[in-house]
């Protein structure tokens, strides 16, 4: 009996995670359903589930009337880009916080996350009026100079807490060998942390890809992202569902994939491996 | 075995990114005080003159201001409320052995990867345009009547897009850090025979304690700063936060001083924030 009971509760169970799972995912299924439609079956009452002609001209129209391809290289270049450079300045430095601590480590880790306290909007007016003047608005350089420093802080703390779960031992010992400051990082910390250091990468990736306050302000059109692609599509004109659905669909695909794939490391490197 | 010379070189490899960060923080925030104090617009760039306090006076006295001030404390507050407790139930029911819970747990953590300007649209047209929506309809079936989201409830609006948001963020969190529950722990609940209430009370939520407070602080820091929701859904007018009102101020008006005064006001209400958080991460991360 017991046994049976606990089926019942199961499947009980299973129907509720499966409908608020639906429910959550509903709005992301239904933006994909919607860039197969034509225009007219998109604005359609009552709204057609599965039944409708399934066409793939969307996604030609946004190609030849706003460019997504162009958008989408912006989108990796910024990503890549500012994310790369980070690691540029945040392995060193985690390096230095996990095996050659000075007596203020935990101060300055502190001081660093503070300062992604710091809203943008408080150095929103003088960015811009820097770009203007150093003509950096709408520039890759500008963008990824901006959205590196946005993200660096996250960047120490999550390489931080990867670098420390290595064991000192053996750091320690390759100083005792004489290897050097970049000789210590670059042949023996780093093959080491490679899966923490790509975890860190990714989840990076996701944020600068996603970020939409610095790429709406500061860009127009030649290094514009994706998200701005998308907010072109705030004004409507006649009917334009379907077309919205297939650029939606094409601006957040790859991310989604990627986050999918990366969900354990995104726990880890986001909670800074408080959580695992 | 930190030697002087080590702790030499660590200086060396935190350098850089302190030096950067410094320059990030203070460069901008200096010029952003600086202006603030002016009369500066970008249309009469002739007429720039120090003005002392004058844009914290008129920014102050702004029904607008408070507003937006409101909306900004608003949105924290109520999307913090539904991601954790709805992240707390929802972990709670994924926790549990459910068929095919990947996928669940696939489909619900989804929306934190939909960037904000694709969320923006999309809930405001395919979900809840008033005539063709999708929620339209099933307020229709249901026998009541749609609402104009949009136009009545702005607010509401956006705090429903960024809560869908963060609610998986939140779930993804709590749901990883419940699984690391001790299963000897369970076990041994399960043998005292638990109840239900006690048990979450009692053992659970202790446990949530230290994933809950990278939570709140992680998406603290990037709630205060909502803007692509608000920018693309154009309802910057009655549910603008303070990122929107200096974007509006500066960006839109060209005024520089005003705008610094708010950016300002929004850095002051961020500290805030951040020294209840900053303590509450110390004390729950230290060990």
């Amino acid at each position: 009996m017991a046994r049976r009971g606990s089926v019942i509760k199961k499947v009980g169970l299973s129907g509720v995670a499966w409908a608020i799972g639906f429910l959550l995912f509903f709005p992301i299924l239904w933006t994909i359903l919607t860039s197969f439609k034509s225009e007219l079956d998109a604005f359609s009452y009552p709204p057609k589930f599965l039944v409708f002609d399934w066409t793939w001209e969307n996604y030609e129209v946004i190609q030849q009337r706003s460019d997504y391809i162009g958008f989408a290289v912006n989108s990796l270049i910024l990503s890549l880009g500012s994310s790369l450079l980070a690691l540029l300045f945040a392995v060193p430095a985690a390096w230095a916080f996990a095996f050659a601590p000075g007596r203020r480590r935990k101060d300055t880790l502190m001081w660093i996350l503070s300062t992604k306290m710091m809203p943008p909007v408080g150095a929103l007016i003088p960015i811009y009026l820097i770009f203007r003047d150093t003509h950096m608005l709408d520039t890759r350089t500008g963008l990824i100079l901006v959205l590196m420093l946005m993200n660096l802080p996250i960047l120490v703390w999550m390489l931080y807490s990867y670098f420390k779960e290595i064991p000192e031992e053996i750091v320690e010992a390759s100083r005792l060998d004489g290897a050097g400051l970049w000789q210590e990082i670059i042949f023996v910390l780093l093959p080491m942390a490679v899966p923490g250091i790509a975890s860190t990468l990714l989840l990076n990736i996701i944020l600068a890809w996603n970020e939409a306050f610095w790429t709406l302000n500061l860009t127009t059109t030649e290094a514009a992202p994706l998200t701005a692609f998308i907010a072109s599509y705030s004004s409507p004109e006649g009917l334009f569902w379907a077309k919205l659905s297939a650029a939606s669909t094409a601006a957040i695909a790859p991310i989604l994939i990627l986050g999918w794939f990366a969900q354990k490391q995104l726990v880890r490197g986001l909670t800074f491996g408080a959580v695992k | 075995m930190t030697t002087t010379h080590t702790t030499t070189h660590g200086r060396v490899a935190v350098a850089p990114t302190i030096i950067v960060l410094l320059l990030w923080m203070m460069v901008p925030l200096g010029m952003t005080m600086w202006f603030s104090l002016q009369r500066y617009n970008l249309l009469e760039p002739d007429t720039i003159r120090f003005v002392g306090l004058l844009n914290y006076h008129y920014f102050l006295s702004d029904p607008v201001f408070w507003r937006g001030l409101l909306n900004s404390i608003l949105i924290v507050f109520w999307v913090l409320v539904v991601s954790t407790v709805g992240g707390i139930g929802l972990a709670l029911l994924l926790d549990q052995p459910i068929f095919g819970r990947g996928l669940v747990r696939l489909m619900v953590i989804a929306p934190f990867f939909v960037m904000p300007s694709v969320t923006a649209l999309v809930w405001k047209n395919l979900l809840m345009n008033p005539i063709s929506g999708v929620l339209a309809w099933v307020f229709k079936s249901l026998g009541l009547a749609p609402i104009d989201w949009f136009a009545h409830y702005p607010l509401t609006a956006i705090i429903m897009m960024v809560a869908w948001q963060w609610l998986p963020f939140a779930t993804l969190i709590l749901l990883t850090a419940m699984q690391s529950l001790n299963e000897e722990i369970r076990e041994a609940a399960m043998m005292d025979n638990a109840r239900p209430i006690p048990y979450f009370f009692g053992i659970i939520l202790p446990h949530l304690a230290r994933p809950l407070t990278v939570v709140i602080l992680i998406e603290s820091i990037f709630l205060l700063n909502v803007f692509a929701e608000i920018y693309v859904t154009g309802t910057g007018g009655p549910a603008g936060n303070l990122p929107y009102l200096v974007y509006f101020q500066g960006l839109l008006n060209f005024d520089v001083g005003g705008a610094s005064a708010g950016g300002i006001v929004a850095v002051v209400l961020a500290n805030i924030v951040a020294i209840f958080l900053m303590r509450m991460v110390g004390k729950n991360l230290e060990n």
